[in-house]
């Protein structure tokens, strides 16, 4: 994934709270096998009906729980390929948030008041490294689990990473570990 | 020091901080594409076929056709087919369209032994909290942590915070474990315990069926937790025995489970209370599960709501489901039922649900619909006649599917449609696009499909 900085530039405004995956990318979608191509069907019936309007700006601010439901990586490749780098919300659903910080695509987590305030000035510069947002008129911090941040700002692979670690799972699989559950192909 | 079931079983399988071992791997045909192609285009292997085990469940149609060769959807058919090509090309097993083995991922692995207590288990798919029920760490994963898997049978994972909720008394005649997860996420909200592994406790639980606690783990992810699990118990060790899966020497392994249940003063970061006498069947009126009442309630009044942004999704809400403020539930009319999806679609749902039948006919007004959530569930219920009862009474008897709970199928609602359904997501569009979604429980949704609309399942004879 590529390596994230600063993400500078206008701010698009979603605002609705528990924004689902299932509205993020519908489930017609999610039938290709590839990771591309999804950009254009990004919120498909909320936009086909003129219910929301969003420019790919930089930066989409949202409401409380955004990215609740099926666990559907699409609904990131979406947000990312219409051109979002980065989404603000009040809260995130745990498995948008991992899917999120797997592809380069930042979620940012900051109190409903000051997400409005960024909304309202309508244009904002993050800056991971020191985990800040600021926008005319304001400025707040945000919080990001530092292993998280390092790989995000490495645009680092995390299967490539854990491989390093190759010896020590050759080592949990040969002790008592190894033998919890199934063997799936004995049946 | 006295611990929690969920560090008993995190410690048991850290690698090293931060990074633990998957014991099994359930794989499904929508979120594992990209990522065995992942595999491919870095030349990785998949680790560990023996702990992995594919199903085709969100794409097939639920019509009878046999193979995913037929499937008539083309795009459908391919994914299914990448699946049968990638569990070929790395060795994983595999139960396609056709197999008598096939079926909802959340419903098989259990059937099949394959869900263990003191397990970590993941999937491409939120619904994977079902597997808790059983005393296992279960969790739902996007397609980079799903090709995390496949190459190192590891997740790298901040540990994260727990949560009990202890359910005084039991359920009372009628009401039912879907009834007890709904009220609780309309009493705890939508994101109420997110980054939170919940542990559903007490009285009410240790009272239920294993079929019924894999309902209530199951819709843990629709209060925003990241897995919900449930002590291990007789009831678990008496429903396992015998299936498949299971260790050969299964006594010796019900000792080792005996250890896993949450010591007596291990410590939770949040404990919550809820008195399970209390809780009435309930039905959806929105569209978050957590828009939720009881069937003896009206349609809330979006004015009467304290916070702006509360008030504002009611509206949205209201105005979507077309529903107005102060309506009696039981005077809301569905026009479609849907019995079935991973959180309700077992046998024991099948055989409540016909029992609640009674000779009666579906209304006129209603297409309802049976989905068992797998092949050996629907051959179990034609065995026991279930499927008979069902048609004679109008209902439509399918194959096994995820089908109306998502509508990746030809099974779903055209826009207005009104349903009873006893799913997991009643977001717009999730069954259709328009499509009304109110999610209720199997008898509650066969009483709807009789009378018309909804009704007190307590009150009705």
């Amino acid at each position: 994934m590529e390596p994230i900085s600063t993400i500078e530039g206008e701010v698009a405004f979603l605002d609705r709270s528990d924004v689902d995956t299932d509205q993020i990318i519908p489930k017609q979608f999610l039938k290709r096998v590839e990771r591309t191509g999804y950009g254009e069907f990004l919120f498909y019936d909320w936009m086909r009906d003129g219910e929301i309007e969003l420019e790919p700006h930089p930066i989409l601010v949202s409401g409380r729980n955004f990215g609740s439901g099926s666990s559907r990586e699409h609904a990131v490749w979406a947000l990312h390929q219409f051109g979002f780098q980065a989404v603000i919300a009040p809260s995130f659903s745990d498995i948008f948030y991992s899917n999120s910080t797997k592809n380069g695509f930042l979620p940012i987590v900051l109190p409903e008041e000051e997400c409005r305030a960024i909304a309202t000035a309508g244009a904002a510069k993050i800056d991971l490294e020191s985990q800040t947002v600021s926008w005319d008129g304001g400025e707040a911090s945000f919080d990001i689990d530092r292993e998280i941040k390092r790989r995000l700002l490495g645009g680092l692979d995390d299967i490539a990473l854990t491989l390093q670690s190759e010896d020590e799972i050759e080592a949990f699989e040969a002790g008592p570990g190894g033998t919890y559950g199934p063997v799936t192909t004995a049946l | 020091m006295p611990k929690t079931m969920f560090e008993k079983i995190w410690e048991a399988h850290e690698v090293k901080e931060n990074l633990i071992y998957i014991d099994l791997h359930l794989v499904h045909e929508v979120t594992s594409p990209q990522a065995f192609e992942g595999l491919r285009m870095s030349g990785r292997k998949l680790r560990r076929p023996d702990k992995t085990v594919a199903t085709a469940d969100h794409n097939v149609p639920t019509d009878g056709t046999p193979t995913a060769a037929l499937i008539k959807d083309a795009l459908s058919r391919k994914q299914v087919e990448t699946l049968e090509k990638n569990a070929a090309d790395f060795g994983v097993p595999v139960y396609s369209l056709g197999s008598e083995t096939q079926g909802i991922v959340h419903v098989i692995g259990p059937e099949l032994g394959l869900t263990q207590p003191g397990m970590t288990i993941v999937c491409g798919d939120s619904h994977t909290s079902t597997h808790g029920a059983f005393g296992a760490l279960a969790f739902g994963i996007g397609t980079s942590e799903v090709e995390h898997v496949m190459a190192t049978q590891t997740l790298v994972q901040n540990k994260p915070k727990t949560m009990r909720i202890n359910y005084s008394g039991t359920l009372g005649e009628g009401v039912t474990s879907k009834d007890l997860i709904l009220a609780t996420i309309g009493k705890l909200g939508t994101s109420g315990m997110t980054g939170y592994v919940v542990e559903y406790a007490g009285e009410a639980i240790e009272a239920l069926t294993m079929e019924q606690r894999m309902t209530i783990c199951n819709m843990t992810i629709e209060g925003g937790g990241k897995a919900g699990m449930i002590a291990p118990d007789e009831t678990t060790f008496e429903y396992m025995r015998g299936k498949p899966g299971v260790p050969a020497d299964f006594d010796a392994a019900v000792e080792r489970w005996r250890d896993l249940p949450t010591d007596e003063g291990a410590t939770f970061d949040t404990e919550v209370e809820i008195d399970a006498t209390a809780i009435s069947p309930m039905v959806t009126w929105g569209t978050t599960p957590g828009m939720v009442i009881q069937v003896t309630d009206t349609v809330p009044d979006p004015e009467k709501m304290d916070s702006p942004a509360d008030r504002e999704a009611a509206e949205r809400a209201l105005q979507y489901m077309g529903l107005e403020a102060g309506t009696p539930m039981e005077e809301i009319r569905p026009e479609r039922v849907f019995i079935g999806s991973c959180t309700n679609s077992r046998i024991s749902d099948l055989r409540e649900a016909a029992g609640a039948i009674k000779g009666r006919k579906v209304a006129d007004s209603v297409r309802a619909m049976v989905v068992p959530g797998s092949a050996l569930v629907k051959a179990q219920a034609e065995e026991e006649g279930l499927d008979r009862i069902f048609e004679e009474a109008g209902f439509e008897w399918r194959g096994a599917g995820c089908s109306m709970c998502l509508g990746m199928n030809p099974d779903i609602l055209i826009e207005g449609e009104r349903c009873a359904s006893t799913s997991n997501r009643n977001f717009e569009g999730r069954q259709g696009k328009g499509g009304r979604t109110h999610l209720v429980s199997p008898t509650m949704a066969t009483a709807a499909a009789i009378e018309g609309h909804f009704v007190d399942i307590r009150n009705w004879s």
